[in-house]
């Protein structure tokens, strides 16, 4: 089966991007535990900002912002939750 | 009438040399932090280097110290734009660690209780570049900033010296660390400001 360039995708990241990520719950990969993005422990006095599992310290997210660019990370999360409005 | 202004004459204003392009001079030393601060007592503490064979090379922390302590001068750049000059340490240089550890990989990925890494080429830890600090401005190390021992690459961003630093894997390929994973450059050499991919 082909495959379709990235452009497709562009669509559905605007849904997600569009919404308030912090009341999604998502599923932490080091643990397990489903929570709420809004409850994870976050760094920020750091070249990033690093979200952290509240229930085991697992890195769930980071943020690195240049300024002109931005690296977005959420390796740490699998499951992400979005209730539709 | 002059047209040279008192404004543009004074020597005070030129930049110091001792500053990588983009870095700002700062007198205290600011903590950064990704995670929450690991407390390492010495008498539980290890170091360890893993070559390819996977064999570890184990010091203790009476015999990390054993190895020679030495006084280190040396500027500090934090990748988020700050520098600190001139500050002096206490440490084991990394060539005493090497001494007997033989290797034919390039690069090394160090390794910090509480699960942070930077990934760092083998040549920049060797020569009397690079040192397991174990004291700063006088003083053992603060667990804020990194103690009881912290990695010290002061030619390289400060990301690349580790805090809690326990230990080092030798690695074939550059695989990056945690900040190099997420954004950050995968040398960070302050004076080519390298920051980013």
């Amino acid at each position: 089966m082909t495959h379709l360039d990235g452009n497709v995708l562009a669509g559905a990241l605007a849904d997600i991007f569009s919404v308030d990520l912090t009341p999604a719950s998502a599923r932490c990969t080091g643990c397990g535990a489903v929570a709420q993005l809004a409850e994870a422990m976050v760094y920020t006095n750091a070249p990033g900002i690093v979200a952290r599992c509240a229930t085991c310290d697992h890195v769930l997210a980071t943020v690195v912002d240049a300024g002109d660019r931005l690296w977005l990370s959420l390796t740490g999360l699998s499951g992400i939750e979005l209730r539709r409005a | 009438m002059s047209f040279v202004t008192r404004g543009f004459s004074g020597r005070a204003r030129e930049r110091d040399p001792r500053l990588p392009p983009g870095q700002t001079l700062v007198q205290d030393w600011p903590v950064l932090s990704a995670g929450p601060t690991p407390r390492i007592d010495t008498a539980e503490w290890e170091f360890v280097i893993r070559d390819e064979t996977g064999a570890d090379h184990r010091w203790s922390w009476d015999e990390l110290l054993a190895l020679g302590v030495e006084d280190i001068t040396a500027d500090i750049h934090c990748v988020t734009h700050w520098s600190k000059l001139e500050m002096p340490w206490r440490g084991v240089s990394v060539d005493k660690l090497f001494e007997n550890v033989e290797s034919q990989y390039d690069y090394v990925m160090a390794h910090s209780y509480g699960g942070y890494t930077t990934n760092v080429p083998l040549e920049d830890l060797l020569d009397g570049r690079a040192w397991i600090a174990i004291e700063a401005d006088g003083e053992p190390l603060d667990p804020e900033h990194g103690g009881p021992a912290r990695l010290l690459v002061p030619h390289l961003y400060f990301w690349k010296s580790a805090k809690w630093v326990r230990g080092l894997v030798m690695m074939p390929d550059d695989d990056p660390g945690f900040w190099e994973q997420n954004g950050y450059h995968l040398r960070g050499d302050p004076w080519k400001e390298e920051r980013y991919w």
